[in-house]
């Protein structure tokens, strides 16, 4: 009970303090009714104030009870100056926000252990290297039987489990008509043990259902597509699920927390891996593995010995090959295998925004430091202007310890308020930018759960920001001393000093993100006006998957039915359109000369794709509906010069890969080929009719109907040409329908995306620092007007005084800038990956963030230098 | 320098005596007890007297409770409670050790 009261007392303290006087005014009374001197009566308590004190002390917590104090007295502060607190808070909660929203997004993709035991014992199998397009690259992608060869290597030490990418699969639950989309991963049966994962529902996969090709035809759901697609069913097991040409029987649904090991991406229904033919393709590298490290097992043995056995099986692999360099394949067997740990799991997403993220988190943090100087300019101007109110405390008798509890108090307020208003920020902003990272064909799913991570993230946050802008002002105020405070002398400029140094900070952190905005801006900007070679402007594509391959001649007739449909200009037909995650490569050989190092990519088009694209034809012709693959190519400008040295390649031969020789009838313009981030390839575009070693037509398996619409927005024949499709011929399905702009978009999302964010955030960064500047100069011309005034009353002029006041500030200014240009000239080397042919010597970029920031503090300072030349020196002298 | 008619530390078991003979009094009537049945030799000071009540409240040997009395000011009544009485058996026997102890000092001294 006794603590319990002495808590409850904390917060009723008046009517405690009011109990204890009634009390003793009570007992005097008694006193003087027996006839005590009423003097003497009242001097028997000594001090009342001293008394009370003693009491109150030993009925309540006494920290507490100043915290409380300090609390309330706080709260009337912020109060009191309702407008420079809210701007201090809003300004603060937003850095916040921002803050803990970055650290949100990067925690879900880079730091959260995946939910499976010990997932600090996960590696990811990399292997870093010069890859056959005679770059470093990093890649993880595997083929089955290197991965069986590995496991069997180190199964002592460590678990080897194959994991395929995800797959956006086209699937059913019914009849063919009735295709749905859903993202599946071949796993290892053994995954799940491994992992030591429980069932929600029936049974798992287990090592028995991933021993022998194509024998166990069992699928496990996702807990989470199990909710959305079928409501939680438990009569979901044993319902068939009907995939290409295989069936499929559902086993069992995974338990709640597991989605996969791929941030960015749900996975909805897991398989055995052998459950596809390409398990025993050397050639197809399709799966990542991860190896899960016994526990006391060291690395690095572990790694050579997987190194060993793969570079044994690249080798042996290699000697089959013969159209390669010996330079090429000496590179590819000299890459080296890595183990990168895994324990946040592995996904392409990681790959493509972890440096984006890294480089949005520095933005926040900058912004974050300019907030927080803000306030602690604004806290050391309130200390000023309380300078009176401190000594006076001290005079009475408080503690310098209580004085900085007193500061501190009231920084934590501000600091609390403002992340309780960023929280509600980091709430709703994480799901949005996530939400902006979506790309035509990949649905980003990432999970962004508010839980103790993020809470703890948050307060740490908090404490670290109320430190850090509260604690110097804090220490400054307590270190009063009476005396000097009283007369009103003390020094001014050691306090201006602090200021000045602040402003210098923010000055510099504000440029650095300037900077690095107009990096990222100019990247967008760039990338976006990178000449395409082709229009985009009113195509509609569409991925037809028909339920058997069929041969050319159906594809065509399905063209032909859509080129009838009304609304359609043209139509072609391609493997993919541009801009699709697809590629095919492979060396080529001119006049029967050994294949050089470079590789040329393909396209299978029909007649008429040149024209459909509006890539334009330099030379030769467009393909006939006789040309057939191997036979006739149209290539573009890169491959002649690859390959021809630059001269006209029309009419010439070259040879792709085993005898299957091409020759050219057209040219065509360089266009982008798979990423608009990648340099144009040489690129060699073949007949979508493909024909074998007999000249029999190949059936074809799946391809893209290009059509370019007569309306402006092609988006409105979708749904009526998804319908024509089937009816054309009824094997045929879409699969997926688009439009070129959103392919071509998908293309810049990230790009956009920091471009996007970077501009906000140099806004607000340069608003802020504005804010900052605008009070120190103001609080500037507030010390010194008695200062101004005499000297004006003397003669000195507008402008001397304009300069007088200004120069300090304006000497910060130049020297935060100089600052800031050096650390974004030493951070730009961690950010190069992201630019694309933005130079950061460029002179744009250095002077605009100069300018910018120039003229902001032109701006910012004409308040204060108005109000510094307007001092009346009469009215100020009279005043004093 | 402690003043000859100060409690020395006995201050709590008076104050827990009285309050088991004559329950409910409030301050005042507790230090003219002291007064009175000491035969005016020991004193207990207010500046004293209150924070020990307080003291002796929050570690709940007492408790109080406000009264009106006929002039219509209000007076806060104390009276003992259990653990109070478990604490006053302590303090007594502590106390009459320890003068026992005293005692048998001066003699043999």
């Amino acid at each position: 009970m006794s603590l319990w009261s002495r808590i409850s007392n904390v917060l009723r303290g008046d009517r405690l303090s009011r109990e204890i006087d009634e009390e003793m005014a009570s007992h005097i009374e008694d006193a003087i009714a027996e006839g005590r001197d009423p003097a003497e009566a009242r001097r028997a308590f000594g001090s009342a104030l001293q008394r009370r004190e003693e009491s109150r002390d030993v009925r309540l917590i006494v920290w507490l009870d100043s915290l409380r104090a300090d609390a309330v007295f706080g709260w009337r502060q912020l109060l009191k100056k309702k407008a420079t607190s809210a701007a201090a808070i809003l300004s603060l909660a937003l850095a916040i926000g921002a803050c803990t929203s970055a650290f949100r997004l990067i925690d879900a993709l880079l730091l959260r252990p995946l939910p499976v035991t010990h997932p600090e014992q996960l590696y990811n199998l990399d292997r870093q290297g010069i890859g056959v397009n005679g770059k470093f690259e990093t890649y993880d992608a595997w083929a089955y039987p290197a991965f069986r060869l590995m496991r069997a290597a180190v199964k002592d030490q460590a678990d080897l489990i194959a994991i395929s990418y995800p797959l956006r699969v086209d699937l059913t639950y019914q009849s063919d008509q009735e295709m749905e989309k859903a993202y599946l991963q071949y796993v290892s049966g053994w995954m799940f043990r491994s992992f030591g994962l429980r069932p929600a529902l029936g049974r798992l996969l287990t090592e028995d259902d991933d021993l022998t090709q194509g024998t166990h035809p069992y699928a496990v759901l996702s807990y989470d597509y199990w909710t959305q697609r079928f409501g939680r069913d438990p009569r979901v097991i044993g319902r068939p699920l009907r995939l290409g040409g295989d069936t499929f029987q559902i086993i069992g649904v995974c338990g709640e927390a597991f989605t996969g090991t791929e941030p960015g991406t749900v996975i909805d229904i897991f398989v055995p891996t052998m459950m596809t033919s390409k398990v025993n393709r050397s050639d197809q590298t399709w799966i990542r593995t991860l190896a899960r490290l016994r526990p006391g097992v060291a690395m690095e043995p572990v790694r050579a010995k997987l190194h060993a056995t793969s570079r044994a099986f690249e080798e042996e692999r290699m000697s089959g090959i013969t159209n390669m360099t010996k330079r090429t394949r000496d590179d590819f067997l000299n890459q080296t295998l890595v183990l990168e740990p895994a324990a946040a799991g592995a996904s392409g997403l990681q790959k493509d925004y972890r440096r984006s993220l890294l480089a949005l988190g520095l933005l926040v943090v900058l912004v974050l430091l300019i907030a927080c100087a803000n306030v602690a300019n604004l806290m050391t101007a309130q200390a000023a202007a309380r300078a009176r109110e401190m000594a006076l405390r001290v005079s009475i008798g408080a503690g310098r310890w209580r004085l900085v509890q007193l500061v501190l108090v009231e920084s934590a307020m501000l600091a609390c308020l403002a992340a309780a208003v960023g929280g509600m920020f980091a709430w709703w902003s994480a799901p949005f930018v996530a939400g902006r990272i979506n790309s035509p064909g990949m649905r980003v799913h990432l999970i962004l759960p508010m839980d103790w991570r993020v809470a703890g993230f948050g307060l740490a946050l908090t404490l670290g920001v109320t430190i850090l802008f509260g604690l110097g002002p804090a220490l400054r105020a307590s270190a009063i001393k009476p005396a000097s405070a009283l007369k009103g002398g003390e020094d001014p400029h050691s306090r201006r000093r602090l200021m000045h140094a602040l402003i210098a900070g923010q000055v510099a952190f504000c440029f650095l993100v300037l900077f690095l905005a107009g990096l990222f801006a100019a990247t967008f900007e760039r990338i976006s006006n990178r000449p395409m070679g082709f229009s985009a402007e009113r195509l509609l594509v569409l991925d037809a998957i028909p339920a058997r391959p069929q041969s050319p001649v159906a594809w065509e007739q399905v063209a032909e039915h859509l080129r009838q449909t009304p609304g359609v200009e043209k139509v072609a037909l391609a493997g993919w359109p541009i801009f699709s995650r697809n590629s095919m490569n492979n060396f080529v050989s001119i006049n029967g000369a050994p294949p050089g190092p470079v590789l040329a990519y393909y396209l299978n088009v029909s007649p008429g794709w040149t024209n459909v694209m509006k890539l334009a034809l330099l030379d030769g012709r467009d393909f006939r509906a006789t040309d057939t693959n191997p036979g006739a190519a149209i290539v573009n400008e890169s491959f002649a010069r690859q390959f021809f040295n630059g001269e006209n390649p029309v009419g010439k031969t070259f040879e792709r890969v085993r005898g299957r020789f091409y020759q050219i009838v057209g040219l065509v313009r360089d266009a982008p080929y798979r990423s608009l981030r990648e340099p144009i390839y040489p690129v060699a575009y073949v007949p979508f009719q493909t024909v074998d070693d007999h000249g029999a037509l190949q059936p074809i398996g799946y391809g893209a109907f290009i059509v370019r619409t007569s309306s402006a927005n092609p988006l409105a024949l979708a749904s009526t040409l998804r319908k024509e499709v089937p009816r054309a011929r009824s094997e045929f399905r879409v699969s997926n329908i688009g439009t070129q702009e959103e392919l071509n978009r998908g293309q810049t999302i990230r790009e956009r995306l920091l471009a996007m964010l970077a501009m906000f955030f140099a806004g607000v960064a340069l608003l802020l620092a504005g804010i900052g500047l605008y009070g120190v100069l103001d609080y500037g011309v507030l010390q010194r007007r008695r200062e101004i005034g005499i000297r004006m009353a003397i003669g000195a002029q507008a402008g001397d005084i304009a300069r007088r006041v200004t120069v300090d500030v304006f000497r910060m200014v130049v020297a935060g800038a100089a600052a800031g240009l050096a650390l974004g000239m030493a951070s730009v080397r961690y950010i190069e990956a992201l630019l694309y042919e933005v130079k950061t010597t460029e002179p744009a970029m250095l002077a605009i963030p100069a300018l910018t920031i120039l003229a902001a503090a032109l701006l910012t300072a004409m308040p204060a230098v108005i109000r510094a030349v307007r001092i009346d020196p009469v009215a100020m002298l009279r005043s004093e | 320098m402690p003043k000859p008619d100060s409690l020395q530390g006995a201050l709590d078991l008076l104050v827990l005596k009285i309050l088991s003979r004559r329950p409910r009094l409030h301050g005042y009537a507790i230090m003219s007890a002291i007064r009175d049945t000491s035969g005016e030799v020991l004193r207990a000071e207010e500046g004293s007297l209150y924070p020990a009540l307080h003291r002796m409240e929050e570690a709940g040997w007492i408790r109080a409770e406000w009264i009106t009395k006929d002039t219509g000011r209000r007076a806060r009544m104390y009276e003992l409670t259990p653990a109070g009485k478990k604490q006053l058996a302590a303090e007594e026997s502590r106390w009459q050790a320890v003068t026992s102890a005293v005692n048998r000092v001066l003699r043999t001294v």
